[in-house]
């Protein structure tokens, strides 16, 4: 079936062409990073997780996503979505993918990296992260290559698959579940030291997930044969206003126990955060960015007139998209590092190296989404 | 030695055995327990720990940094000369970094009045519940029987994890290849590879010769005590005995073994 993904017009190999040149630009940031070290990036003694680590949470959230399209519609046999589950279970393999790059460059030891599995340490709950993650991989790209292939054969999907699509949609949950217990674990980072850190993972993970979701479907409305039903569209803008509405209020949540306790230590993440703290406010503008896109898309969403036509729809989607990602990618493993647990502040930025290898890494992405779309886009349209 | 790696020698040489090779096993382990023989010397601990008298450190000299010296000298630590790739393994620090959360109004007036304004010294805390070896993917990081929490520098990956986990900013990893930056070298104590994470480890090597840490040794106006906390005859014992102590952050149950007198 990956031959389908070698035929195409010349917009189809243009970007092809365009991310492979991203993910070369990448690597060769890449392999400067491998001869300096990680002190080609911005982060530091008291910053040790930056930019490669907030990418991977919020991926994570991304790929876990892909459950609010095989629940509905493998669980509770809502027909609407059977067109695009295949978009989500790839998007899952394209997101789990990125998170296991940015992993990697993120090791000051890449060559060591199967230490993991040579040592097994059941304590550490990265070790977990690896396991189900990979297992994450591994269920998506088995069951969205098995049913794809049944289609494009105008076959039922084989039956021993069935328990793999019931088995990924706790083992979604766990991806992000475990992802956010790396941090909320943690004695002596309070910013991360929250029960709520799991729930605000997912909350946040079903609004993200499901807004690109929405933007990809609208663009292939647009610019090719593949019409993902303007029902199946509807029904998950409704996920996504849900799910951004439980992300905001947990926020909130957070907000409340910090300020109403008053304890320093709480709140000064928060309020370096918000509004800066002894004159260092590095992540305010971010941070800001993300409330106004947050309210922003809440207005867009809740409305049913603005969530019901595809152009505002398509902007409440985006701002979704980029206040979480903000928010995950960029602020939430920061703060927890500022002010350190010695009350000193140290700000982190980002080098070019590390943003050029970001990119890469997404562009890897994007490739590896475009490709597998392009396979199943082909066998849905054809079939039709 | 790692435990692990102990174990690792015996099932190695049981496997060995179990092919039957005979002459390979007397080779390997029949005179090979010599070899890694503790040192007669050695000092042997149940639970090594420290005491930091501050107000000994009234009576030297001004500036005085024999102890942050002296490690670094005993254990290679680059000096990078700049904050962003810094490795520290023992270091000084005022009163509110030292021990954040518990200031008052009055005991900043304190540490200066009383005790000169004189830095703290700090380092690992060697944690009996240490969080650092928790989070470890790999067991780079690891403690062992008498305390000590110790690193494998050739398992880690450099993952940082330790660093998020360590509420004392105890870690550090290497941002970039320490060796050019180690002022003076110690041909005694292996140096550090870029991407991986170092920090003080009680000397451990010090004291399988037979030497205390290189810090105590150093402070010649003996503000740093070492000893066992288990033996009620030791001087930490005594000194603890006798005057009040505080730990860092103590509200977070890892349970330091460096203890503050004020
Ligand atoms: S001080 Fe930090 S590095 Fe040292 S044992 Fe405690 S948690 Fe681990
Ligand atoms: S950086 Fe090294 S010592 Fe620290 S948790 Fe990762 S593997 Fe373990």
């Amino acid at each position: 079936m990956l031959e389908k993904a070698l035929r195409g017009n010349k917009s189809y190999f243009t970007w092809i062409g365009f991310l492979l040149v991203l993910v070369g630009m990448g690597f060769s940031f890449y392999l400067r990073q491998l001869s300096y070290g990680l002190g080609i990036t911005g982060m530091s003694r008291n910053v040790s997780w930056g930019l490669y680590i907030g990418q991977f949470t919020f991926l994570v959230g991304v790929a876990a996503s892909a459950v609010m399209l095989v629940l509905p519609y493998y669980l509770h046999n809502y027909k609407v979505f059977g067109k695009i589950t295949i978009l989500g279970e790839f998007l899952a393999v394209a997101a789990v993918t990125m998170c296991l790059t940015f992993i990697v460059v993120d090791l000051g030891r890449p060559d060591r990296a199967f230490n993991v599995l040579l040592y097994p340490t059941p304590n550490s709950v990265l070790f977990w992260d690896m396991v189900v993650l990979n297992g994450y991989l591994f269920l998506n790209i088995v069951v969205g290559w098995t049913v794809l292939e049944a289609e494009a054969k105008s076959a039922p999907p084989p039956k021993w698959v069935k328990p793999l699509i019931y088995l990924s949609i706790p083992w979604a949950v766990s991806i992000h579940t475990v992802t956010a217990f790396l941090y909320a674990g943690l004695p002596g980072r309070s910013f991360w030291l929250s029960a709520i850190m799991a729930p605000r993972f997912l909350a946040s993970a079903f609004a993200a997930g499901p807004a690109l979701l929405i933007m990809i479907c609208l663009f292939l409305r647009k610019y090719t044969k593949f019409d993902a039903g303007w029902e199946a569209i509807q029904s998950l803008a409704k996920i996504v206003t849900y799910a951004m509405i439980i992300s905001v209020f947990f926020v909130l949540c957070e907000l409340f126990t910090v300020f109403y306790s008053q304890i320093p230590e709480d709140m000064n993440h928060f309020r370096y955060l918000f509004f800066g703290l002894h004159g260092h406010d590095g992540l305010v503008p971010w941070m800001w960015a993300s409330t106004v896109l947050a309210m922003l898309s809440l207005v867009l969403m809740i409305n049913p007139k603005t969530r019901n036509s595809p152009g505002t729809l398509a902007m409440g989607c985006v701002c979704v998209f980029f206040s979480l990602w903000i928010e995950k990618g960029i602020t939430l493993v920061l703060t927890g590092y500022i002010p350190s647990p010695l009350e000193t502040i140290t700000q982190y930025h980002p080098t070019v190296p590390e943003i050029g290898i970001v990119i890469g890494v997404w562009a890897l992405g994007f490739l590896i989404l475009s490709i597998l779309y392009k396979v199943a886009l082909t066998v849905k349209t054809e079939s039709v | 030695m790692d435990e692990t790696r102990r174990t690792f020698l015996k099932v190695a040489g049981l496997s060995v055995l179990g092919f039957g090779a005979k002459p390979v096993v007397d080779a390997v382990a029949g005179t090979g327990q010599s070899k890694f023989e503790r040192d007669p010397k050695a000092l042997n601990g149940k639970r090594w720990a420290m005491v930091v008298d501050q107000k000994k450190c009234l009576d030297a000299k001004e500036g005085c940094k024999e102890c942050v010296l002296a490690c670094n000298y005993a254990h290679n630590v680059p000096d990078f000369g700049n904050p962003k790739d810094e490795v520290k393994w023992i270091w000084q620090t005022s009163y509110e970094h030292a021990f954040p959360g518990q200031e008052n109004p009055y005991i900043e007036g304190f540490v200066k009045d009383s005790l000169k304004g004189l830095p703290f010294t700090v380092l690992c805390n060697h944690c009996d519940n240490p969080p650092c070896v928790r989070v470890c993917p790999v067991k780079a990081t690891f403690r062992r029987p008498d305390g000590i929490v110790q690193m494998d520098y050739h398992r880690c990956i450099g993952c940082r994890f330790c660093m998020a986990a360590c509420p004392f900013g105890a870690r550090n990893l290497n941002w970039r290849d320490p060796r050019p930056f180690i002022k003076k070298e110690n041909p005694e104590f292996p140096t550090r590879t870029r991407g991986v994470v170092e920090k003080c480890n009680f000397c451990a090597e010090r004291l399988d010769v037979g030497k205390i840490p290189a810090c105590v040794e150093a402070c010649k106006e003996k503000a740093l005590v070492f000893g066992d906390l288990e033996d009620p005859n030791s001087e930490v014992r005594a000194l603890l005995r006798t005057h009040p102590s505080i730990q860092r952050k103590p509200q977070l149950g890892t349970r330091p073994q460096v203890y503050y007198i004020l």
